[in-house]
């Protein structure tokens, strides 16, 4: 297989491991207002990814400096030419990622419900954001011969990028739902399950709409095989939800969502960013690429720590694999009285 | 106004920024990770009371280190698009591991570290601060790697076809002999930061502390923070005199630009401070130490050091007209010497200044002396700040110094922005991230000031439960 197809393949892995993982812990952070009734259970909801979701991020940072890497110009292009979108997503991944930290740190109802916030639009805003901007790559977007993206903001909003960010919004609150379901207890548990039931069915049909849609407009057979089994792991996901089987039906969500971000790079290779200029050039695996010296130097380094990544990632998870409760929070918190300690 | 120019205000707003959380956040790990190692050595609680209590600032700066740290990845191709086509295949190299090495790492053993107090045995929970101390390292040396190459520019060829540099030798990328000399004096600032913090939180609460075992907790932190400002401090000037030679060598225009230096002269003076007209081409009145620019860039006290219209012509010959000129002078390749002048100096006044304090809390201290003064309580507490002043104004001296170039003789600043982004975008960037970046300053320093002052943790507080707690028990922490 060709260096630049590896690397094809291993940027959609990065991206498979970013919506599988910060997938479920964005929508844990948009259900903060819709599943947790007071200030315990939206802790509750909260440590639940509090040691993880850093780690879940940092997949898409990995992704980035992957793609500057590797398709040195797919990762110019996109970042230049989706500019504003890229802003309002990094906007709310900063506010997001301090609402964690800050938020516990005073005992101030205001405080807190200013963080609860940043972390609900913190979270929404990538949800839907990240959707459409799938849906504009896959679709091909105004990229002159020069590899330069001379389209607008407008050209971004289109019918079908649009569908693409309602399907991940939706397909994240369904997943996060789950991981709720699956990672607490008492009440708030069986609140998500009620949810996932509700939400997944959105999910569902949001997602064979934007699925079928992509592959009338740019499928092949790999991609249609992997849109089939993203249907179907979605479908058992949400059937198990219903059986109250939490652990099978996040296996589910996930491998829905994997098998779709796989479908959808497959539908795309071997462009990385198709043009929509009669006049213009897209983006390809060949012609975005570094060099095979950069490219083998980065397949030697991935194939040697990306397993010990998974490794200790996937330990943290074993580490805090208890659910959680109300009774687990500590009540009062002890790192936010506000009286001097060591007087 | 040119969107080129609103791009160079982003990225060094933005990267100043970030990088005052970065050294503490290096820095910290490190003597965090020492706390709590000393802890498990002595049994004493003294030292958990440190690392729960320094922890927890830590853990306040890091965060902010993170969020902002997304911004640096994002912006190379927002704003910088053409460099990035230009350098991807080199510079993305050392991104890429970066992330892949030191961002996991970083982030999975804080989050164990932050919630395994009663779910990891003690030794495993040590060697995760330490783990994370291992990826701010990691970080690091990717990160400057990648700085390096662009102010010297090694192992890669130029591919005509292409347009582009391609990287032919990784080894002499990661290995480059600025990259050697930079990463010791970046991380030893780091360490002395991250001291310096410590030694300005501890003397302020050791001096209000009322409990006697309070106020010795607290020396013992002021005191090793202060040893390790100081001897940090001596490593950051021999990296750093390395680094002059090195820079005289690869970039002598910067170095004749530190001292804005016209006409080259043998041996060199170097200015403490200089008044002179508004332009800086002409001195009226300075301060000079004989000899000692000459010792600086070339390691003798009478070596030549080439002045900046020398290196002018000799640049013109080599590189052409300044492709760059049209933000300086016509057939200029001088970056802005005033900037460079003063920055140069003041960082390393603020290192020599902080070193200075250093000395002066641990000889006040000595033996079992209790300084009461109210200057030495201002000096401990102003320590932090300067070598986070240092640190600013060294990367401010470096940026400016390597202008008009992004890539040293490669390619100019003004060759790099993206050509497809409108000034009203660049503008709408700056504006909403210098905005969020304000706000959250104010949120930040608030809360850091709130845990300060409310201090180390009683005893109690912070001794951990045994493994054997039930699963019904609360969380040892929660957010």
């Amino acid at each position: 297989m060709e260096l630049t197809t590896v690397w094809f393949i291993l940027i959609a892995v990065l991206w498979i491991g970013y919506f599988t993982l910060e997938g479920f812990d964005f929508g844990v952070g948009m259900l903060l207002p819709v599943l947790a009734k007071d200030d315990t259970e939206r802790r509750v909801m909260i440590n639940t990814i509090g040691p993880v979701w850093d780690g879940n991020e940092v997949w898409l940072l990995v992704a980035g400096g992957a793609t500057f890497a590797a398709f040195p110009e797919w990762y110019a292009t996109l970042f230049s030419g989706f500019y504003l979108p890229l802003l309002l997503i990094l906007v709310a991944l900063i506010v997001r990622g301090l609402a964690f930290e800050y938020r516990a740190k005073r005992p101030d109802d205001r405080w807190r419900a200013r963080w609860d916030l940043a972390l609900i639009v913190g979270s929404l805003v990538p949800a839907v954001l990240w959707g459409v901007a799938f849906g504009n790559i896959l679709r091909g977007v105004p990229i002159d011969a020069d590899h330069e993206y001379v389209g607008g903001l407008l050209d971004l909003v289109n019918g079908y990028a649009l569908l693409g960010g309602v399907t991940t919004l939706l397909l994240f609150l369904t997943h996060g739902a789950i991981f709720v379901a699956l990672k607490t207890d008492g009440e708030i548990r069986h609140r998500a399950r009620r949810l996932a039931g509700s939400v997944g069915i959105g999910s569902a049909v949001a997602a064979v709409a934007f699925l079928a849609w992509t592959q009338v407009d740019t499928g092949t057979t790999g991609s249609a095989v992997a849109f089939v089994a993203a249907a179907l792991a979605l479908v058992a996901g949400l059937v198990c939800a219903r059986a109250g089987r939490e652990g099978w039906a996040f296996a589910g969500t996930f491998v829905a969502i994997a098998a779709a971000v796989a479908g959808l790079f497959l539908a795309l290779f071997p462009d990385v960013m198709p043009t929509t200029l009669a006049d213009g050039a897209s983006l390809t695996t060949a012609n975005a690429a570094a060099t095979t010296y950069t490219l083998k130097i980065m397949t030697a380094v991935a194939v040697i720590f990306t397993p010990v990544v998974l490794l200790y990632q996937g330990w943290t998870y074993w580490v805090f694999r208890r659910r959680i409760s109300v009774q687990h929070i500590p009540q009062p918190q002890p790192q936010t009285q506000p009286e001097t300690a060591t007087r | 106004m040119d969107p080129t120019d609103i791009a160079r205000w982003q990225f060094a707003i933005t990267t100043v920024y970030h990088f005052l959380f970065v050294p503490i956040t290096i820095g910290l790990s490190a003597i965090v990770a020492g706390y709590e190692i000393t802890w498990l050595r002595t049994r004493n609680p003294r030292w958990l009371r440190l690392t729960r209590f320094f922890g927890r600032l830590f853990l306040i700066n890091f965060a902010m280190g993170v969020v902002t740290g997304i911004v640096q990845e994002f912006q190379f191709g927002m704003n910088w698009s053409d460099y990035s086509r230009f350098v991807g295949d080199i510079f993305g190299a050392p991104l890429a591991v970066e992330g892949l090495l030191a961002f996991f790492l970083e982030s999975t053993f804080l989050g164990l570290w932050i919630f395994g107090w009663d779910r990891l045995p003690a030794r495993l929970h040590a060697a995760c601060m330490v783990l994370v101390h291992l990826g701010t390292l990691f970080s690091a040396y990717f990160i400057l790697a990648a700085n390096s190459w662009m102010q010297n520019p090694v192992g890669f060829g130029y591919n005509p076809e292409t347009g582009r540099a391609e990287m032919d030798d990784f080894a002499a990328v990661l290995f480059n002999k600025v990259q050697l000399v930079t990463f010791p004096h970046v991380v030893m600032s780091a360490y002395m930061t991250g001291a310096a913090f410590v030694v300005g939180v501890a003397f302020w609460q050791h001096r209000r502390a009322s409990v006697d075992e309070d106020r010795l907790m607290y020396r013992r932190a002021l005191r090793t923070g202060a040893a390790i400002v100081l001897v940090s401090g001596v490593g950051v000037v021999v990296s750093g005199d390395v680094q002059g030679k090195i820079m005289t060598d690869v970039q002598p225009m910067k170095m004749a630009a530190a001292e804005a230096l016209y006409d080259t002269e043998a041996p060199a003076d170097f200015s403490l401070l200089t008044i002179g007209t508004p332009d800086g081409k002409e001195e009226k009145f300075a301060i000079k130490v004989p000899h000692l620019l000459s010792f600086l860039a070339t390691g003798t006290w009478d070596g030549e050091v080439q002045g900046i219209n020398d290196l002018r012509e000799r640049y013109e010959q080599t590189y052409g007209q300044d492709p760059g000129a049209k933000y300086y002078s016509p057939g200029d390749y001088t970056p802005v010497i005033p900037l460079t002048y003063w920055t140069f100096r003041l960082m390393m006044g603020m290192g020599a200044l902080a070193a200075a304090v250093a000395a002066w809390i641990l000889w006040a201290t000595r033996r079992d002396r209790v300084p009461q003064g109210r200057l030495i309580l201002w000096a401990a507490v102003a320590l932090p700040f300067l070598p986070l002043l240092g640190n600013s104004f060294g990367w401010i001296f470096t940026e400016v110094g390597r202008q008009p170039w992004v890539v040293f003789g490669l390619m100019t600043t003004a060759q790099g922005v993206s050509p497809g982004v409108s000034a009203a975008e660049v503008l709408t960037s700056l504006i909403v991230l210098t905005g969020v970046y304000g706000v959250l300053a104010v949120v930040e320093v608030k809360l850091l000031l709130t845990y300060i002052r409310k201090g180390a943790d009683p005893v109690e507080d912070v001794t951990p439960s045994t493994s054997d707690r039930g699963d019904d028990q609360p969380l040892a922490f929660a957010y």
